[in-house]
């Protein structure tokens, strides 16, 4: 391990001890938080008895969902406002502006068009990731260094293979730091469109756990939110490193 | 001599954007490649000598003039037997140090048992053999110029221009890659064009010099060195060397000073 990686366990270790400490002693009372420790057993109980597995699974394929939508219409947004820089021009102040919008605010709508199913929890998560996709796919192309194309040029490719074979995959580095904002952003937005209103999921257990003060329950599913997130997270943050490394130019 | 490659009357020029007026970056200048020689250009920066280059290879249209190859025009399209090295680093990272030199037959669709042969003998002439599998993150900035050498040469291309291709490179590394530049223009038998901003690089390779003057571009003077075709970078000291460079200097020397003036 790294030795910002190993700062990074013993902060996060440490921050738990914290915690842990404040709740034994009362500092923080039960009703507020349980210690880190009873959220592990917690948790523990909860996955044994299997009794969230559905709505595990429900968040699950809602987010798959989600991020799959995001990344592919992101990126193909983004491949497609590059080619057209005029279009560009119209929206670059609209990308900008984009997650300054409330857009939550929007998914009682989307429950009024598509129903209390899982249709608006998708749509509202595939909006809030798609754009850093595109912004990330935008910004690849434009690093793309000018000395590509001429070799491309030089190549005898066309602008959809040299698209396709040397613009592409000289923007993967930042695809993937794409990649890892929408899965962010894609989480966030199914987990909380499910607390706002929805037929089952991890959000509407921990929102349906909060409102019955059956504190084990909605800090023991946050916790496996919290694990699960940063788990993926720190996968695609390193394998983002790799290809920046892969990718590093002289 | 039989003209190789030919520049007949080229200007180039940025046309005005916005408030900026028009630029005039290069000539009008006239230049005639013979088969088979080597020749190099130098040139205070800025003087529009990569433009050249890029207009000869068919990368950017004249604005006025024309440019040809074996006899047919260079029309802004770059033509099967010419080869570019450029300034820049351009060996594509997410490939091999193999798939790199490759990547041009593969397009071409030779047949992969060639394919293996003219990589094998192409790496093995820059020196590369051990480095295959290697991705060019691994390599130093000397051997990924090199790879994007092999990756031009391994097209068996009849004109070669670099455009400073070891300018990253220190002095020591520039003298030996030199040294093969010199081996693979013998031994290929092709014409070289070479824009490098060290007269010592361009006295020692070349049989012409074309000395560019400040912004727009136009040759000063074409020297021809009179070098034996077996050459090495041993002739740095010989006398004639030194006055060679000593001469290039005094013709860049009023140029460089142009160019370094605001505006």
């Amino acid at each position: 391990m790294t030795l910002a990686g190993s700062i990074r366990l013993a902060l996060m270790i440490a921050l738990a001890a914290i915690l842990e400490l404040a709740c034994r002693t009362g500092l923080i009372d039960r009703l507020t938080m349980i210690p880190p420790s009873e959220m592990v057993t917690a948790l523990w109980t909860i996955l044994a008895s299997g009794s969230a597995n559905a709505d595990i699974a429900y968040t699950l394929t809602n987010t798959l969902a989600a991020i799959v939508c995001a990344v592919l219409t992101g990126f193909a947004a983004g491949v497609i406002i590059h080619a057209l820089p005029r279009l560009r021009r119209v929206l670059d102040p609209l990308l900008t502006a984009y997650y300054a919008v409330p857009i939550f605010a929007f998914y009682p709508l989307l429950v009024l068009i598509f129903g209390v199913t899982a249709t608006p929890i998708i749509v509202i998560g595939a909006l809030f990731g798609m754009v850093s996709m595109l912004t990330s796919t935008l910004i690849g192309l434009d690093r793309v260094p000018p000395v590509m194309d001429k070799a491309a040029t030089m190549f005898g490719l066309g602008p959809l293979q040299a698209l396709l074979l040397i613009r592409l995959p000289a923007t993967i580095p930042y695809l993937i730091t794409g990649l890892k904002m929408a899965v962010v952003y894609s989480v966030i937005a199914v987990v909380a469109a499910e607390f706002i209103l929805s037929p089952k999921g991890l959000g509407f257990r921990i929102a349906f756990a909060y409102n019955d003060f059956d504190n084990r329950t909605m800090y023991g599913l946050l916790l496996l939110l919290i694990t699960a997130v940063t788990v993926v997270v720190l996968l695609l943050h390193h394998i983002e490193q790799r290809v920046h490394e892969r990718w590093a130019r002289q | 001599m039989t003209v190789h490659a030919q520049l007949d009357a080229v200007t180039h020029v940025y046309a005005s954007v916005g408030r900026a007026a028009a630029l005039q970056a290069l000539g009008p200048l006239d230049l005639t490649l013979s088969k088979g020689e080597f020749f190099s250009l130098i040139g205070p920066s800025g003087c529009g000598k990569s433009t050249l280059l890029d207009i000869l290879v068919g990368l950017t249209l004249p604005s006025s003039g024309s440019a040809s190859f074996e006899g047919a025009p260079v029309a802004g399209r770059p033509r099967e037997g010419i080869g570019v090295v450029f300034q820049e680093d351009s060996s594509f990272p997410w490939l091999t140090v193999w798939d790199n030199v490759a990547f041009g037959l593969r397009r071409k669709g030779v047949d992969k048992q060639e394919t293996a042969e003219r990589v094998n003998s192409a790496l093995s002439f820059v020196g590369l053999s051990s480095f295959t599998k290697a991705h060019p993150a691994q390599l130093s900035g000397g051997m990924r110029q090199r790879v994007c050498i092999a990756r031009t040469l391994v097209l068996r291309p009849r004109l070669i221009l670099l455009d400073e291709p070891f300018g990253a490179l220190d002095q020591q590394t520039r003298l030996l890659m030199g040294d093969e530049l010199l081996r693979i223009w013998r031994e290929t038998g092709a014409t070289v064009m070479l824009i490098t901003h060290s007269l010592d690089e361009a006295a020692m390779l070349s049989d012409r010099v074309g000395v560019m003057s400040a912004r727009p571009g136009r040759f000063i003077e074409i020297i021809e060195t009179r070098w034996p075709r077996d050459r090495s970078s041993e002739i740095v000291e010989h006398p004639a060397f030194g006055s060679l460079t000593g001469h290039m200097w005094a013709l860049l020397r009023e140029e460089s000073r142009k160019s370094m003036a605001p505006g």
